[in-house]
């Protein structure tokens, strides 16, 4: 085992740690960064983003409109400071990146483009044709090559935090290159680890979307807050998963089902709106967690059409035209194509809901401070409070960067305040979580990878999905406990050093079923209906009385995972219903 | 009937091998899927030792280039069933030291895209909107976006002989992102990418083969952004030669 000392750490090269790398760079260049990523930056799942980023940016749209719309969006489970902060500071972020050179799709003028966006009560969000994650990650990315300062520690696999005298002060993290293990210590840490689709079987996510920093802060003792609300995006291919973006519906993309009829005009959402004249908040554009709703209705009443590769409905495009597409929907025309071998100008593309994003995750304030002092986290692995309980799409890409920014600042804030790090017994530490790697090497045991992985997603698909009820959601409960139980008893054959991919899957698995038990704890007990979580037992409705609150789940080693909750924080906007269609405002 | 499908696989680690060697795996007749989902059968039920990478599943983060029978692909993009009858050869990117299997050293990759400073130098007195953004036309982004598509992946590299000839050349992608920022209306700083493009390893290495850009899957034109930057340096060149002063 090595050791290296820094001024700060970030965990995670995606968008939210490159972000924050950079404005630590801008605001404190003599503090010295390490940049440690599972992955090369440039491939980690900021990238497969497609649709684009919220700001406000036309005359006749509003900061006000933006924040009620979020809200409105998050079932009110939304922190209205958050969501202040986070309005505010949007646009500029997004300025930002094109001063940094993101190829911002553009109109005639010259100004960046804005389209319409499920939720959004008016075009807001900027795109670089359907790749805006992938272009932001790569202005990024080469944005910080720029500075000296920002060391990158490349195909680094985190394991355990390294806490002393109550403060975060380093990681234990593979060098998977040569196996060897490394005690990175610092002033203060940056968790931009992104979240844990992986743990579901039907998802959007990139395999290294493991939840591995939020289940290295449950091990820490810091709270993982409102994991309940697990975000099904409802245009993926069957299948695979692979995601279609919002953004088809965006320009005007319809959703049939298996008998030719638009049929979400049945769920609230209408009245049925002209081809080629989509309507704000209406059909199309209604949020996330009530189109993949539908979805299952629709599956449940057989009026899904049958694919090779399971159920869905039509996502159809070709009213677009081949210029439009090819201009404004290049990677999912490719994609649709490579994958299913439609082309959308001709052919509808057969879609159907799977889990893509968590609202939930470690909790943070506004600056991205945690309750474990020198742990600031930001990202998809954090919950600040702006999503509540149902993401509006388009903002988490503007999230990673204003929030992004601020955890980084606040870490070179808190860096200049505290000593450096003990080297002593951090070092011991860090030597007692490497032996329980070392033991992982060759393990001998009883237990297959693969199955208990296959009983993780099974579980979570079947027991906490787009409807969830109380049996069900126990059985899952006691079935995670006992695959986390199996997980002890893994056998791993692969002795070597280089490159062990079969030691990291076995951590990533550990991480899975940690955050899994936690988002099963937090469901079972949320006895109410709200956003993403929708209960067909005796809870169906909102309760505004007893869980307008999120929940937190703490891990702790003697009595387990526990449950608390805490209250949502509301600043001006009282909790009303949700109204979409022809009853939205 | 669908028959049985067979993947040769190049087996190698650094740490305990001397050469490579080929091991063979029969997958299952009904198993469907891509060339990724291939191996992680093979990880799971036949020899948890494979190691490759990959991650997005959908051809935009990069990680997954490797060569089949003498190609360079990415294996999420690649499906069983298109795969032609017999036995498959898959093997690590060529061309790029191998660590493991079919994990290739991307260490060289990451200094050239550094040395030929792929950020945007902001052109001073830009118009700007409300929130301090700048203006650029259509048809100045139009300039750049194709190159803007490059994903790093190195299929370009498994393609190019130059690579293999030639210790310390940028490579395609390298010079294609670079090339990106030169022709960007917003941006001034050619002058600090000059020197490592016109290096001897720079672009004045490649002998225009143009399989950069045949493989590229993302239709990225590398070998016009090389060819592209070979007239500019003999601009410059010339241009200084006649006393009209050196790159800006």
């Amino acid at each position: 085992m090595r050791t290296e000392r820094h001024d700060i750490l970030i965990l995670g090269g995606g968008g939210a740690g490159l972000r924050a790398a950079l404005a630590i760079a801008e605001c404190a260049p003599d503090l010295s960064i390490r940049l440690a990523s599972k992955v090369y930056p440039m491939r980690s799942h900021t990238v497969a983003a497609e649709g684009g980023a919220a700001g406000v940016a036309r005359q006749d749209d509003s900061l006000d409109l933006h924040f009620r719309d979020t809200i409105a969006g998050g079932d009110w489970l939304c922190d209205q400071d958050a969501v202040q902060h986070f309005v505010e500071h949007a646009t500029g972020e997004l300025a930002q990146l094109e001063r940094w050179g993101c190829p911002w799709t553009r109109d005639p003028n010259g100004a960046a483009a804005v389209r319409r966006f499920g939720g959004m009560s008016s075009p807001r969000t900027w795109f670089a044709a359907d790749k805006t994650g992938f272009h932001i990650l790569h202005t990024l990315f080469q944005t910080s090559l720029r500075f000296p300062q920002i060391v990158r520690a490349d195909e680094f696999f985190c394991v355990e935090l390294l806490v002393h005298e109550g403060r975060c002060q380093g990681v234990l993290a593979i060098e998977q290159r040569t196996g060897e293990l490394v005690a990175m210590l610092a002033r203060a840490v940056v968790l931009a680890t992104g979240g844990a689709g992986r743990i579901y079987r039907h998802n959007t996510n990139s395999g290294i979307v493991t939840g591995d920093g939020m289940a290295m802060a449950l091990r820490a003792g810091v709270g993982l807050r409102d994991l309940e609300f697990v975000q099904y995006h409802p245009t993926t291919l069957p299948g695979s998963g692979v995601l279609i973006t919002e953004a088809a519906r965006g320009e005007g993309g319809l959703l049939v089902n298996g008998e030719g009829r638009r049929y979400l005009q049945d769920y609230g959402l209408g009245p049925e709106t002209s081809p080629g004249a989509p309507r704000p908040k209406t059909m199309e554009l209604g949020p996330r967690d009530r189109l993949s709703q539908a979805f299952w209705h629709e599956q449940q009443a057989g009026r899904t059409a049958i694919t090779e590769q399971g159920p869905a409905v039509w996502l159809d495009l070709r009213h677009l035209g081949r210029s439009h597409l090819d201009a404004r929907l290049p990677l999912i025309c490719e994609l649709a194509r490579v994958h299913v071998g439609v082309d959308p100008s001709t052919g509808a593309i057969p879609v159907r809901p799977a889990a893509h994003y968590s609202m939930g995750g470690v909790a943070t304030r506004i600056s991205g401070a945690t309750s474990l002092p020198g742990l600031f986290a930001a990202g998809e692995v954090a919950s600040v409070g702006l999503h509540g309980a149902n993401r509006l799409g388009s903002n988490s890409l503007a999230e990673l960067l204003v929030f992004g920014g601020n955890a980084g600042r606040a870490a070179a804030a808190f860096a200049r305040e505290v000593g450096e790090p003990p080297i002593h017994p951090l070092r011991e530490q860090a030597r007692d979580h490497a032996v329980a790697v070392e033991a992982l090497r060759g393990k001998a045991g009883t237990e297959r990878l693969v199955d208990v992985r296959q009983g993780l997603v099974g579980e979570m698909d079947e027991a906490f999905g787009i409807y969830r009820d109380g049996q069900r959601m126990r059985q899952g409960l006691d079935a995670l406990t006992e695959l986390a139980e199996r997980a002890e008893h893994l056998a791993l054959e692969d002795t070597t050093r280089m490159y062990n991919t079969q030691i990291t899957a076995a951590l990533e698995l550990r991480a899975g079923l940690q955050v899994a038990i936690s988002l099963a704890t937090a469901a079972l007990a949320r006895e109410e209906s709200r956003g993403a979580h929708q209960r067909l037992d005796a809870f169906q409705s909102r309760d505004d009385g007893r869980f307008l609150c999120h929940s937190l789940v703490r891990y702790l080693p003697d009595s387990g995972y526990q449950l608390t909750w805490e209250p949502v924080t509301i600043t001006r906007y009282m909790p009303a219903e949700r109204r979409y269609g022809g009853e939205a405002s | 009937m669908r028959s049985r499908r067979v993947l040769v696989i190049q087996r190698y680690l650094a740490e305990r091998d001397t050469s490579p060697h080929l091991q063979t795996f029969a997958l299952p007749e009904d198993l469907d899927g891509s060339l990724l989902d291939a191996l992680q059968y093979i990880k799971d039920h036949l020899d948890p030792t494979l190691a490759w990478r990959w991650s997005c599943r959908m051809g935009m983060c990069g990680s997954c280039g490797m060569m089949l029978d003498g190609e360079p692909v990415l294996a999420c993009e690649v499906f069983l069933r298109d795969l032609p009858t017999g036995p498959s050869r898959v093997e690590p990117l060529a061309h790029l030291p191998v660590e493991r299997d079919l994990i290739v050293d991307q260490a060289g990759f990451l200094e050239a895209l550094a040395s030929v400073r792929p950020w945007l130098v902001e052109k001073a007195g830009r118009e700007t909107g409300p929130a301090g953004e700048g203006r650029q036309s259509p048809s100045e982004v139009a300039d750049f976006l194709g190159l803007s598509q490059c994903i790093n992946c190195l299929l370009c590299y498994a393609a190019c002989p130059q690579v293999a000839l030639t210790p310390g050349f940028l490579g395609p992608a390298a010079v294609a992102v670079a090339h990106r920022y030169d022709l960007d209306s917003r941006d001034v700083g050619d002058g600090g990418r000059a020197p490592a493009l016109q290096a001897d390893v720079g672009v004045w290495s490649c002998t225009v083969v143009g399989e950069c850009s045949t493989v590229c899957p993302k239709s990225v034109d590398p070998a016009a952004a090389i060819q592209q930057q070979k007239v500019r340096g003999l601009t410059d060149w010339m241009r200084g030669l006649l006393g009209f002063g050196g790159p800006a």
